[in-house]
This record gives C-alpha cells, sequence and structure tokens, in this order.
C-alpha cells in the first residue's frame, strides 16, 4: 500500500456558525479520483492518538460533527480511501466549538419584523389622531352573522360555533375566539342558544370565558350555559364524528366553521350543506379554502379571519394595524415585481454572456433565503 | 388587574418567546425546550381534567334527560372508561394496543373514507357553470382531473404537462399570495396581542 501525503487533497475545519455550540463543520476538497470514502478522525488537544469520528461525505465533501465538547480544541485528519490507496489532509491547526448569542442566518427575519413592526406600529398612532381617515372593504361572511344568528333563532335553531383542530397557540384559533365574541353577543341578544363543541382543552376554557362575557356585555349572563361548550376528543375523525352527529341530532340553523381545519373540513361542511344551516367559514389553512368555497355560503379567506376583530370594532387601532399589514403587502408585491423583473433581465443578460447580473440576482436570492433555513 | 395581567403576562412571554428565536445559545434553547414545553405540558394535562369533566357532565346530562341519541353518550362514556381502565390495568399492553389498532383506527379510516362522497358531491355542486368564474373552475378541474388519470396522457400528450403547469404556476401563485397574507395578518395579530390592543380571545374589553 502506498502512503500519499497528497497536496491536492485538503480539509478545512470551523465552528459551525449560528448555533448552540457542540459542533464542528469539516470541508474537504479536491476529492482525488476513485475515492471510496473519506473517513474523518480528530486528535484532542493533550492525547496522542486520533480517534474516529465519522465518515465525510464524498458529494457533499462536508461532515458535522456533533460529538464534541465547547472550547476543547480538536485536530482534523481525513483520510481519502481509493481502491489501491488512500490520501491524507490535516488541517493547520487545532479548532475549537463555541455557542453563539445571535443566529445570524435569521438576520433577513429579523429586519423584516422591525420594519413590518415599525409600520403597523406607526398606523396604530396614526388611527388614534385620525380616526375618520380609516376605511376598510366589506367583508360579507362577517356582515352575515346578524342574518345567521337572527334566521337560526327565527327558526327555533340553536346556532352551532366550530373552532377548528388547532391550539390556542395558532393565529387562526385565536381569531376565531374574536368572532365567537361576536357570535355571542348576537346569540345572547337574540335569545338563542351556541354549542361550541371543543378539541383542544385550553381552546374549550377560552371559548367558555370569551362566550360568558359576551353573554355578559350583552346584558343576558344569566342565558349563558357553560355546558353548551363542551369537550368532544382529541381524536381528528372522532371529532368530526362527533360534530357531525350533533349537527344532525341538533340540526343547527347556522354553523360558523373557524379556525383551522385539515381533511376533517368537507366532511363538516357538507354535513351543515345536507342540514340546510346558513354556513359562514373561516381558515387560515390553504388547503382547506377550496372545501370551504365549494361547500359554504360565506368564507372568510386567510388574512380576512385577522381583520375580523377590526372589522367587528371598528376600534381606530385596530383598523390602523390593518393598513399597516397593507402597506407591508403592497411593499412585499413591488419587491417581488421588481425581482421578478431583475431575474428575467439577469437570465437574459447571462445568455448573452454577460453573468454579473445574474451573479448579483444569486446573491440577492441567497441573502432573502436564509432565513428560511 | 384582572385585563391588565394577562396582557402583561402575555407581552412578557411573547417577547421572550420572540428572541429566543433569534438566540441559538443553549440557554436559549434550554428556556424553550425545558420552561415553555414543560409550562405548557402542566397546563394541558391539568385542562385535560377540565376536558374529562366537561365531557362526562355534557354525556351525563343528556342520559339523565333521555334526550335524543342519548345512547351515544352512554356507549361515549363507556368507550372512554374501558380505555382508561384497559391502559391502565395493563399498563398499555397489547390489549390496549388492539383495541386501538382494531376500533380506533378503522373507525378514523371509516369516517376519512367519507371524504371521498363528499368530495364528489361537493365538487358537483361547485363545477355547475351558473356563471363566467364557474365555467372557468369547470373547465379547469376537468382539464386536471382527466389529466391526473392514465387516459388524459392517451387522449393527448401535452395533458400531463398542462396539468402540471396549472397546478405549479396559476394555482400556486394564487395559494403563495393567500399564504403572504395569511403570514402577515399572523403577524400582526401576535404583534396587537403583546401591545394589549387585541383582547377579543380574553372576551372583549
Amino acid at each position: 500500500m502506498i502512503l500519499l501525503l497528497a497536496l491536492a487533497f485538503s480539509i478545512s475545519a470551523k465552528d459551525t456558525p449560528d448555533d448552540g455550540g457542540g459542533s464542528i463543520t469539516v470541508n474537504v476538497y479536491n476529492i482525488p479520483e476513485g475515492t471510496a470514502r473519506i473517513e474523518l478522525s480528530r486528535l484532542e488537544k493533550g492525547d496522542t492518538l486520533f480517534k474516529e469520528a465519522g465518515l465525510i461525505s464524498i458529494f457533499k465533501g462536508e461532515c458535522e460533527d456533533v460529538s464534541v465538547i465547547d472550547g476543547v480544541e480538536y485536530l482534523y485528519r481525513g483520510k481519502a480511501i481509493a481502491k489501491d490507496t488512500f490520501y491524507i489532509a490535516e488541517i493547520k491547526g487545532f479548532v475549537t466549538s463555541s455557542p453563539q448569542w445571535f443566529n445570524k442566518s435569521r438576520t433577513t427575519v429579523l429586519i423584516f419584523l422591525i420594519l413590518f413592526g415599525s409600520v403597523v406600529l406607526t398606523y396604530i398612532q396614526l388611527a388614534k389622531k385620525n380616526p375618520e381617515g380609516l376605511f376598510i372593504r366589506k367583508l360579507p361572511a362577517l356582515d352575515a352573522i346578524d342574518e345567521a344568528v337572527g334566521r337560526s333563532t327565527e327558526m327555533g335553531k340553536p346556532v352551532l360555533f366550530v373552532p377548528g383542530l388547532e391550539a390556542i397557540t395558532d393565529a387562526g384559533t385565536l381569531a376565531s375566539l374574536t368572532i365567537l365574541e361576536k357570535v355571542g353577543k348576537k346569540v345572547a341578544e337574540y335569545g338563542s342558544r351556541v354549542i361550541h363543541p371543543n378539541f383542544d382543552p385550553i381552546v374549550m376554557t377560552t371559548a367558555q370565558e370569551t362566550l360568558k362575557t359576551a353573554f355578559a356585555e350583552a346584558g343576558r349572563p344569566d342565558a349563558f350555559n357553560k355546558d353548551d361548550v363542551f369537550y368532544l376528543t382529541y381524536e381528528q375523525f372522532g371529532f368530526a364524528a362527533g360534530v357531525d352527529g350533533i349537527m344532525l341530532r341538533e340540526r343547527p340553523g347556522a354553523i360558523f366553521l373557524q379556525g383551522y381545519f385539515y381533511a376533517e373540513s368537507l366532511i363538516l361542511a357538507e354535513t351543515g350543506y345536507s342540514i340546510g344551516a346558513i354556513q359562514i367559514a373561516g381558515t387560515n389553512a390553504t388547503t382547506q379554502l377550496p372545501f370551504f368555497v365549494a361547500a359554504c355560503d360565506y368564507v372568510l379567506l386567510g388574512e380576512e379571519m385577522f381583520a375580523a376583530s377590526a372589522y367587528i370594532s371598528r376600534e381606530p387601532r385596530l383598523l390602523g394595524s390593518i393598513k399597516g399589514s397593507d402597506l407591508a403587502k403592497v411593499v412585499l408585491l413591488f419587491m417581488i415585481g421588481a425581482g421578478v423583473i431583475f431575474g428575467t433581465i439577469a437570465g437574459i443578460a447571462k445568455q448573452g454572456g454577460n453573468p454579473a447580473y445574474m451573479q448579483i440576482f444569486n446573491k440577492m436570492l441567497e441573502f432573502l433565503a436564509r432565513g428560511a433555513k | 388587574m384582572r385585563r391588565r395581567l394577562p396582557v402583561i403576562i402575555a407581552f412578557g412571554i411573547g417577547f421572550l418567546m420572540l428572541i429566543q428565536y433569534f438566540i441559538p445559545h443553549p440557554r436559549s434553547e434550554e428556556f424553550y425546550n425545558v420552561i415553555v414545553q414543560q409550562w405548557f405540558i402542566i397546563i394541558f394535562a391539568f385542562m385535560y381534567i377540565f376536558a374529562l369533566r366537561s365531557f362526562f357532565m355534557h354525556h351525563i346530562t343528556k342520559v339523565k334527560r333521555k334526550k335524543e341519541g342519548y345512547i351515544f353518550s352512554a356507549v361515549a362514556m363507556v368507550s372512554v372508561l374501558f380505555m382508561l381502565l384497559s391502559g391502565l390495568i395493563t399498563s398499555r399492553g397489547p390489549f390496549f394496543d388492539s383495541l386501538y389498532n382494531y376500533m380506533i383506527a378503522p373507525l378514523q379510516g371509516t369516517m376519512f373514507s367519507l371524504l371521498a362522497f363528499f368530495i364528489a358531491s361537493a365538487a358537483f355542486r361547485a363545477f355547475r357553470a351558473r356563471n363566467v368564474q364557474a365555467t372557468l373552475l369547470l373547465v379547469t378541474a376537468t382539464i386536471v382531473m382527466i389529466g391526473r388519470v392514465p387516459i388524459g396522457d392517451y387522449l393527448w400528450r401535452g395533458m400531463p404537462d398542462l396539468v402540471e403547469w396549472i397546478m405549479t404556476v396559476p394555482s400556486m401563485a394564487a395559494m403563495r399570495g393567500i399564504r403572504i397574507g395569511v403570514g402577515l395578518g399572523a403577524v400582526a395579530t401576535a404583534m396587537k396581542i403583546m401591545l394589549g390592543i387585541e383582547r377579543s380571545y380574553m372576551g372583549g374589553e
């Protein structure tokens, strides 16, 4: 066997960036032709023997050693093994790992958050000063709440409110509680009844509190029945079966499907349709929107759910936050448009023999996509 | 104070979680994994007691008053107790697994299978060509449905590619537009909750 200390085959190691420590990233360069595998070994400062530290992928040329201890110095050696020979490369000095206090790959997210937050806060302040200058377009699904609850009351039927299958931590569930408050007030005013089956125990207790307050604000605290907000099950299709059963037995006049739903969305919406109830759906689950659009009378599409509290209360600060979000959307729209135009020009220029624009474009993409990791 | 305290807690925890997202240090990870997740598990466990109380109260009332379908309530309560006892007595052994695998799983599968029929009935209503938009939907859906099955390729070689284009270009563009809106709306909602502007989740003002 011949031992060759090939100059071309080299290895480098550095502390893995943007992590919580305990990791060193090792890279190999100029992998010799015919290499079957690359073995990695490391020497701890003070020791005399190299110990095995895993294998380096030939295709990636990179390996993350996650068995290191922060603050301990290591020397790495890579051994590229071919059919009849092998090559050895070593890093130049010792390397150590350490934890970081800021994840630089999320810089773009931080920049966006600061900008977006500033815009929203500015508009909230402006809205407080000039509440008259705020306009919000009509949302038929929210306007239909009065009609749905009223019709249900006239028919002597209860109202069914399903808050979806997500926990209280989901923004859609929080938005659904806002709509529940409005529905609860209307139900209390009309002297009707709202049935609220739950999938999540925390959502159940929050919904009980929300409805209790809504009934109290409508001047009917006595009409609130805590047992109408009850727990069903934590099984997805068990929940769907339970709600379907309630629909068929109680025959509600109005059904609100508000929150985050999964595959059970159409099972619920179609059963609701079959009993002839007015159905008002709203979800931030984009995959379930087409089902609700097909089966329900009114639908709050994605972001419209988050605008519900502002639309219902007309509170200037809430309206201001919506205007801020809209401005952010306009800026994003322009950025996407500018990116598409610049990317197209860069592509044409590259085909014409000038790759400089494409390089700039790729750098921009790399910077923006870092936060998505 | 009854109103202010939840807002202070929401702001404090929300702000800490926001900062935590940008700090990869083990202390930050520890905060997230140990404190936040354990808190959540503890709260969830306690809430489950309320949930079970609610479940039994609801069904006992139905059985007592002999409301329509009260027999299902009795079955539900017996099933919960039976699963609970079998899990406790057998320490979640093979009998408990059999109950899950041969009773709950098939029942869930049965419910899920209903979706196929519901999709057909909903599609039938949605695809009625009442106006220009509905006609457009009908034409697009027909192309996608035919292109997804072998007969589409048999009728015209370019059909699968056309379907792929519909799914990855116009359909995806609309989906991403909604997702951007949802994302921004969720961030704005989180900010409003942290700042105490949005309080309807606590039952309104």
